[in-house]
This record gives structure tokens, C-alpha cells and sequence, in this order.
């Protein structure tokens, strides 16, 4: 009998890690857009350092933070939230991770909008929120719906920061990156290619969607 | 009824600061790509903010700095037509002219609204096209509809023909014309384009690098543009340095002549500007001896180029357009203008 806990272990962190990168990104990527050149270039480093960055110093800079002994995570210990070896540590290494994918794609979408658009709707007396959601959002929605295609992709594949905040612990805090190099390294072969083959089949799945989306924009432009 | 601009804000290389009232009616800002005329728009409609100033309409302030005044643009009822229409791509003709009434509340008033002006604006049959669909001159119609609707105190107009291919251009200036004629508040319109500027507006403001040169009546710019931007802006061809001699008469150096004038020439004379189409052979005053340089063929007019005598080797050569059917047999010797045409221009 399969342990399915590792997929839906990754499923859950990588479904809640993307609706909070969801969010998050674009909050920044519209915020950002704003901001005075210099103030902006800073802001952008930040934000993009731990797409570049090694995973593993990400989970690093998360274990100096959320560690159990360091002043935040002993804080957040008090009200009972605990981010070392629990799924949920998962999530926040997923998101951190995977949230430059959704940030830069965002905002390249929202500085190829139209400001024009933006104005008009100012002038004819919508409101903001109304603007932003019913026209900036429609516009940009190839490039949010491919950014948070990516990001999904990349908290579902999420290895090096995650086994350093959350390690692995069959049925707790396995994931399916996790436990392909645990099988492999116990010399459990077939366990491992069978977890590998589940991973390819989401990753082709994932890609598809990508390339999808990718021409239905090309066909959108083109109009 | 009445529009009150007095602004400043620093653009890149230069300043803008432009000073007019507007009344009644069309008015005109004409002047060179990126000279300020659509960043003065923007200020007016509270989408740029200027460093300083003061804009009033109708009595209302929209913006003042020393008050610290700044109405948002969704409270200032100022209609903004984009030069690419900014249609909202992903809402039917009907939901795009629903936006204009986005402040009504009573849904069947709403509904009246958009109907009257669907039939006004003859988009009937259209309502439920996406943009894309629609033709240059049908989007212009749909994005005045929206804004009209929405019942604007003032209308802004950014270079509305400049999307539209040039036979459309002109049936659409007639319609346009007949609309905002109807529609009877003052309208603001940002172009280029002398031909269009004739075509549509009352009174037209020339400007140059950020700065407001003059604001005339549009008969009187064309007929005395006063100022040598203001003359190139109005389509006059020969504008040469020059200097004034007496109360009647100019010296141009570099073409080697002295030309008597008509109207008196006043200090602080600069240049004087001849339109290409005031020269004649049978023209008696101001007539030089002239010699052939090269000729220009356009579709209903002929423009043949000439230099003076004693015209200095740098100046460019004159410029003389006359109908196809006037040309004459040979290029004549000499050419007049009558001193009435020549405009004096001034710092």
C-alpha cells in the first residue's frame, strides 16, 4: 500500500503557498510600480534575491528568523505557531521561494497595461477598486494566471529551503521532493521512481498549462 | 461658463507653464509633439499633478496649490477622450457606456440613459461588440458616447483624429464638429495639426516647449500668428530673419531685398513670414528678380522653389505653391507679394 501522504502534503503547501504568493505579488508588483526609481531598484533586489539565491540559504535566513530559539520564532511559540518541522513551515518556505516568480511576472504584465485605460476610468467617475479589479486585472490576467502557474510549479518542486525549516518526517512534513531523496538515499529504488514519475506528470501538466496560456495570449495580442 | 488654467510643473527638460481661460465653445492647443499640450490636459483632468497652480471651472476649483486644493480626477466631471479611445477591451459597446454612468444609482434611469445615447451616438446593433471589433470611427463614437453620458462639465479632446486613417479623418471632423456644436460647454482639444485645428476650433492657443505664446480668435492666429513658432505651427513655409527699416518697410539680409509691408512695423521686429501661396507674377509691390531651383508635384498643387538674386548661399530656397492649372508657361523672372501679406513676427 502507497503512503500518499507526501502528494497531498505538496499539493496543500503548494495550493496554500500560491494563493499567498497570489496576493502578495501583486499587492507588490502594483505598490512597487509606484514608487520613486531609486526606492523601487532596492525594493526590487529584496523581492527577487531569493529567486537566485541557493534554496537552502533561503531556508537558512528562514531557520535565523523562525528558529525556535531566535526572537521571532520564540515570540510566535507563545501563541502556539511553530514554522520548525511543521507542514505549515512548508508553506512559508514554498512562498518565500516562489513568490519573485509571481511578483516579476506580475509586474511586467501591470507595466505593459495601458495606463490609458486606468485614466479613463478615472475620468468617467469609477472608483479605484472598481478599476483595478474589473479593468487593470482582465487586462493582465494571461500574465497573472501564467505567473501563478509558475509559482505553483516552483512551490510544488520546492526542495533546498523547505527540508532545511521543515525536514522530513513521513507522514508530517513529507513532501514529494522530500521523500525522493529520503527513498533514494535508503536505497529504496522503486520507491523513489515512482514518486519521481508522479512529480514528472504534474510538472508536465503544469508546463502545458503555461504553454496554453502563452498562445491564447499571442492570439489576444494579435487581435 | 468658463475654464481657468495657471499652472507650472517641471517636465524633463523644460518647464511647463501655461496660463489661459477658455470660454464658450472650442479651444485649440497647437503645438509640436511633446511640447506639454497633452501633460496640460492631464493636469486639467487631475490624472498629472502640476507643482503648482491654480485651475478653475466654472467657479468650482479643481486645483490649487496655495489651498491645497486637489480634486481627484473621478470628482472634477471632466470627459477625457484618449487618442487611442481607451476602450475597456474586455466590456461590450453597452458596458463601456455604462461606465459613463457609473454615479447614477436608479437602475431604470440608468438603462434610459444608455439607450438614448446608444441611439443618439447610431450605435444601434453594436451594443454587444467587444472594441476589437469595432472600426477607427465607430471606437471614436462608442468612447464619446461613454464620456458624454457620464454628463462632463468640460470635454477634453487629445488628438482625436490622430488614430484614424485620413479619408475617415474627415467625415469624422464634420460629425465631430456637429456633436460638440450640440453638446454647447467648452471643449479642449490637443492636436498638431493646423488643417484640424481651422477645421474645429473658435480659438486656438499656440504652444511651444511648455510655454503658452498666444491665444487668439483661430481666424486672427492664421491671418497675423504674431511670433515665428506660432507661424510654422500655422503652415507658414518662408519664415526668414529680419529687421525693421522704417514704419513700412523690413529688411530681409538673407535674401538680399527690402520689402514694403502693409501693416506697421513695430520694435523688436524678428522675422517676417511669407505663406508660399501670397507670391505672384503679376504681383506689382515687392517684386524681385528671381531664378528657378526645383519643383515639387502634389496632388491638386505644384510647389516650385526659387531663390532671390542676392539671396545668401545658406539660406534654404523660397517656396512658392500655386494651383496645377496656374502654372505657368515659363518660370517667370521676377515675383511680387503684396505688403499686405506678409506677417510681421516678433520675439
Amino acid at each position: 500500500m502507497i503512503d500518499w501522504y507526501p502528494l497531498f502534503n505538496s499539493l496543500r503547501i503548494a495550493a496554500i503557498s500560491c494563493v499567498l504568493v497570489f496576493f502578495t505579488g501583486i499587492f507588490f508588483a502594483y505598490y512597487a510600480a509606484k514608487l520613486p526609481r531609486a526606492v523601487k531598484g532596492v525594493l526590487d533586489v529584496i523581492l527577487t534575491l531569493p529567486m537566485v539565491l541557493p534554496p537552502t540559504v533561503c531556508g537558512y535566513f528562514l531557520l535565523l528568523i523562525f528558529g525556535v530559539k531566535r526572537p521571532v520564532g520564540a515570540f510566535l511559540l507563545q501563541y502556539g505557531i511553530k514554522f520548525v518541522m511543521t507542514w505549515y513551515g512548508g508553506v512559508l518556505a514554498a512562498a518565500v521561494v516562489a513568490f519573485p516568480l509571481m511578483y516579476r511576472t506580475a509586474r511586467g504584465a501591470f507595466e505593459s497595461f495601458d495606463q490609458n485605460l486606468a485614466w479613463s476610468g478615472q475620468t468617467l467617475g469609477l472608483p479605484d477598486t472598481y478599476i483595478f479589479w474589473r479593468i487593470r486585472m482582465p487586462a493582465c490576467r494571461q500574465g497573472i494566471l501564467a505567473g501563478t502557474v509558475l509559482a505553483f510549479a516552483r512551490a510544488l518542486g520546492e526542495y533546498g529551503a523547505t527540508s532545511m525549516l521543515i525536514g522530513y518526517t513521513p507522514g508530517r512534513t513529507a513532501t514529494i521532493s522530500t521523500t525522493v531523496y529520503q527513498l533514494w538515499r535508503t536505497n529504496d529504488e522503486r520507491g523513489a521512481f515512482f514518486w519521481v514519475m508522479v512529480n514528472l506528470a504534474i510538472s508536465t501538466v503544469v508546463l502545458l498549462t503555461v504553454n496554453m496560456l502563452e498562445t491564447r495570449q499571442k492570439k489576444a495580442v494579435a487581435k | 461658463m468658463s475654464l481657468f488654467v495657471d499652472i507650472q510643473k517641471q517636465l524633463g527638460s523644460f518647464t511647463l507653464h501655461v496660463n489661459f481661460t477658455a470660454e464658450n465653445g472650442v479651444t485649440c492647443l497647437l503645438g509640436a509633439s511633446g511640447c506639454g499640450k497633452s501633460m496640460t490636459l492631464k493636469c486639467i483632468a487631475g490624472i498629472e499633478r502640476p507643482d503648482q497652480g491654480r485651475i478653475e471651472l466654472d467657479g468650482r476649483i479643481l486645483f490649487d496649490s496655495e489651498k491645497h486644493i486637489d480634486l481627484k480626477p473621478q470628482q472634477r466631471r471632466v470627459g477625457y477622450l484618449f487618442q487611442n479611445y481607451a476602450l475597456f477591451p474586455n466590456m461590450t459597446v453597452r458596458q463601456n457606456i455604462l461606465c459613463g454612468l457609473c454615479r447614477e444609482k436608479n437602475r431604470a434611469e440608468k438603462k434610459r440613459r444608455a439607450d438614448e445615447m446608444i441611439a443618439l451616438m447610431q450605435l444601434g446593433g453594436l451594443e454587444n461588440h467587444r472594441p476589437h471589433q469595432l472600426s477607427g470611427g465607430q471606437q471614436q463614437r462608442v468612447a464619446l458616447a461613454r464620456i458624454l453620458v457620464s454628463d462632463p462639465q468640460l470635454l477634453l479632446l487629445d488628438e482625436p483624429f490622430s488614430a484614424l486613417d485620413g479619408h475617415l479623418r474627415d467625415a469624422l471632423k464634420i460629425e465631430l464638429r456637429d456633436l460638440l456644436a450640440r453638446f454647447g460647454r467648452e471643449v479642449l482639444m490637443v492636436t498638431h495639426d493646423r488643417t484640424e485645428a481651422y477645421n474645429m476650433s473658435a480659438a486656438i492657443a499656440v504652444m511651444d516647449e511648455g510655454r503658452l505664446l498666444t491665444v487668439k480668435p483661430t481666424k486672427a492666429l492664421f491671418a497675423d500668428p504674431g511670433s515665428v513658432r506660432a507661424a510654422i505651427l500655422t503652415g507658414c513655409k518662408n519664415v526668414v530673419p529680419a529687421r525693421c527699416i522704417d514704419a513700412h518697410t523690413v529688411e530681409i539680409p538673407d535674401w538680399g531685398v527690402r520689402m514694403e509691408t502693409r501693416q506697421e512695423v513695430k520694435e523688436g521686429l524678428c522675422a517676417v513670414g511669407l505663406r508660399a501661396h501670397y507670391f505672384s507674377p503679376g504681383a506689382q509691390q515687392n517684386r524681385f528678380p528671381v531664378r528657378f531651383v526645383e519643383e515639387m508635384e502634389e496632388p491638386f498643387e505644384l510647389i516650385l522653389q526659387f531663390r532671390y538674386q542676392n539671396q545668401k548661399k545658406d539660406s534654404p530656397p523660397v517656396w512658392w505653391r500655386l494651383p496645377k492649372d496656374k502654372r505657368p508657361a515659363s518660370f517667370p523672372e521676377e515675383l511680387g507679394i503684396a505688403g499686405a501679406n506678409i506677417l510681421l513676427l516678433y520675439e
